[in-house]
């Protein structure tokens, strides 16, 4: 083996890939080449580092220099400099790792990972993914060992019960129930699946997961087929995430080549394989049963359950399905031991949750806080606040199942119970942090927007329920609202939930309901006075001029594309609002911002 | 694999490739590798060092680089920072001298008087 005295870890997730992690790694190369040290340095591509607002991310060890923002044509700079020289290039490091005595911070001090605690993510950003040997080396695949030779099947089940470990998918079903039951339920044949068809918009935990860490899952999906008497498992994986694709097909071949996929693992009889299933990205095969029906070639559309998976699942055989991010804790809590994991959390949800935090929030990225932390420590602390110092509204979990919590909420501590609480829910992980200038009826419609084109249309209340709110709030946000609007919302919202045939429809309803509870006001503001309260809805917006600030230029005026303002030069001027079309471009010529936006 | 000491094995193998990677608290050593240095010999010294921590399998210790350190003329210069103690200053290396200060200094402590800026000064 060579003796590397630095490595460059190159982030490779999809984020810093499409901002051109690939060229930077290929320039690292070139430059080693060129100064003749590429048998001292290693480069390594690994999984997504979780701040990806500063992408592409390098990090350079030993040193633990945190670069962001990085440029190919920085690389020849950080080669020369620093891995020439040895003198870090404190210009391109990320602004936060620098501390006031121009010394470098350690990761755990830089306020983006001060607070986080990774357990699931605990690899991503450390090894490169590509590399089975690199997983082995953090204790990868101990636990399967420690499992196959030490452990019992119900002991497995017991550890995941007594840890506290709950579903990461969103319901927070108890792990170790689930997996009992599918080892309980009658068959010779058994499946274990993954559910990776992670689908809210703005959610990439998962992905992060496969692409960073792809082993991590592949061993827990190993561990629970012998824990419930699989000896196949599915990865149900969209096609739209074709890196975690990639990894995962180089893994599953790698942990074969290794025998630790196979026939015999570790000489103890036991035999499991894995096989991939891409999905088309349809929302509703996140949906367990339609997931099933899509595994096995058929329509993804949901079946009424009972029968649940774990007694009639894929191919009509018992099939334990978990989330990827569950599997991921699956090995920490084998190795560690189920007191370790529950002694982090709150009472009822122990543990670590990773959020996609996006939005209006200056770190934008991934995060893994341990459950208990409050928001407020997510959005200010580890988020770094609102862009441009505006106010907190409200932040959005849980995607399009889920519900808005607002400011006077911001200190609920982050549990599957206190989301519920609050009218939302903890969902896959999603976290959009909204500002003052977010309409919340324009929110509410755009999640509902898409369940609507996501339905699959199967039952009437998803189908024909969910278009008709739909219809209304495009009513109320084009300023055609009528009176009761808010009431008839309520009343369609309730039986939607009431009589759903899956988590889809059951679930759509609550972005709209949770809006209302909160932000009525700016309902009502829709619906009566014609207003919408953040100025965001087109049709409700009304550009004016304001006489004590409009000098008569004219400016305006000229530049008008369908001649809607009119007035005498050293004159307040005016807009007529039946010919305004709402372009803005007024706004933007006026040199005495005179121009505002009601 | 057929066995967890296989496992085992991959594992003391592999771990070698990303030890690297941790934040670590021991003992780190800085070798000169400005112009001075290199042209001195300090590209041996540097590899001399990861050898030795490498057999030795010492797994807390940094070997690092840096610029010019600034005595150009008892160059190639290291420093070793071991925790709570006062920086030692070595200058004038080679991978013998190397080998001697990574047994008696880095792994038991007691550095070696003799090759440290001081005992050089004093010649």
């Amino acid at each position: 083996m060579e003796l590397y005295r630095a490595h460059v870890l190159v982030c490779g997730g999809t984020g810093c890939t499409s901002s051109g992690s690939a060229g930077i790694i290929d320039k690292f190369n070139e430059e080693l080449e060129k100064h003749n040290i590429k048998n001292e340095v290693k480069v390594v591509r690994t999984g997504c580092f979780g701040l990806c607002e500063v992408g592409p991310v390098v990090i350079v060890y030993p040193e633990g220099a945190f670069y962001s923002r990085i440029k190919v044509e920085d690389v020849p700079e950080i080669v020369e400099e620093h891995l020439v020289k040895g003198r870090i290039v404190k210009r391109l490091l990320y602004h936060d790792s620098v501390a006031e005595d121009q010394t470098i911070k350690s990761l755990d001090e830089v306020g983006f990972y001060k607070k986080q605690m990774r357990i699931a993510f605990r690899n991503c950003g450390v090894i490169d993914p590509e590399n089975i040997e690199e997983y082995i080396a953090v204790d990868g695949y101990k636990a399967l060992g420690k499992v196959l030779t030490e452990m019992t099947p119900e002991q497995v089940i017991e550890t995941i019960k007594a840890s506290g470990l709950r579903g990461r998918g969103g319901a927070g079903f108890p792990t170790g129930l689930k997996w009992e039951f599918t080892r309980k339920a009658p068959g010779d044949k058994k499946y274990v699946c993954c559910n990776a068809d992670e689908g809210d918009p703005g959610a990439f935990m998962d992905r992060s997961i496969l692409e960073g860490d792809p082993h991590s899952v592949i061993e827990a999906m190993a561990i629970a087929g012998y824990a419930v008497g699989a000896d196949q498992g599915y990865i149900y994986v969209r096609a739209e995430y074709p890196i975690a694709v990639k990894r995962l097909t180089i893994a599953i071949a790698q942990a074969r080549e290794y025998g630790l996929l196979g026939k015999d693992i570790f000489g103890t009889g036991f035999n499991f394989d894995i096989e991939l299933r891409l999905g088309a990205g349809a929302f509703v095969c996140g949906e367990e049963t339609a997931l099933m029906a899509s595994i096995e070639g058929r329509r993804g559309e949901p079946r009424p359950r009972p029968p649940f998976p774990a007694v009639k699942g894929v191919f009509s055989k018992p099939t334990l399905l978990n989330n990827v991010e569950t599997y991921a804790n699956i090995p920490p809590i084998i190795l560690k031991g189920p007191e370790w994991f529950s002694s982090i959390g709150t009472e009822r949800s122990k543990g670590t949750k990773v959020f996609a935090l996006g939005g209006k929030i200056n770190n934008t990225g991934l995060v893994e806080v341990p459950m208990g932390t409050t928001l407020r420590e997510i959005v200010y602390d580890i988020g770094g606040g609102i862009p441009g110092g505006k106010k907190f509204k409200a932040a959005q979990t849980g995607g399009p199942s889920g519900g808005c919590i607002p400011a006077e909420h911001l200190d609920t501590p982050i549990d599957y119970e206190s989301f519920i609480q609050v009218g939302s829910m903890m969902g896959s992980g999603g976290l959009i942090i909204m500002d003052e200038d977010t309409c919340m009826v324009d929110i509410a419609r755009f999640f509902l927007d898409f369940t609507v084109s996501e339905s699959c249309g199967k039952c009437p209340p998803c189908r024909i329920g969910t278009k008709r709110m739909l219809e209304i709030l495009d009513r109320i946000v084009s300023g055609k609202g009528q009176e009761g609007d808010i009431e008839k919302l309520e009343l369609l919202a309730k039986n939607i939930k009431a009589s759903a045939l899956c988590g889809l429809g059951q679930t759509a309803p609550n972005p709209v309901l949770s809006t209302i509870r909160y932000f009525r006001d700016e309902y009502e503001a829709h619906i009566r006075e014609k207003r919408c309260p953040a100025g965001v809805c087109q049709a409700l917006l009304r550009y004016v001029i304001v006489a004590e600030l409009c000098k008569g230029c004219g400016l305006c005026a000229r530049n008008c594309p369908v001649g809607a303002i009119s007035g005498e030069p050293r004159k307040p001027y005016s807009i007529d609002p039946d010919k305004c079309i709402k372009c803005g471009v007024c706004m933007e010529k006026c040199r005495f911002n005179a121009i505002k936006k009601q | 694999m057929k066995s967890l000491k296989e496992l085992e094995e991959i594992r003391q193998r592999a771990l070698e490739s990303v030890n690297l990677r941790k934040e670590r608290g021991g003992t780190r050593v800085v070798v000169g590798m400005g112009t001075c240095g290199i042209a001195a010999g300090a590209r041996p010294v540097l590899l001399a060092f990861l050898e030795e921590v490498k057999k030795r399998n010492l797994r807390d210790v940094i070997v690092t680089q840096t610029g010019c350190i600034g005595v150009c003329r008892l160059e190639p210069m290291a420093e070793v920072y071991r925790p709570g103690e006062e920086k030692v200053t070595y200058v004038k290396l080679t991978p013998e001298k190397v080998r001697r200060i990574v047994a008696e200094h880095i792994v038991n402590g007691k550095p070696v008087t003799e090759f440290t800026i001081g005992a050089a000064d004093k010649q």
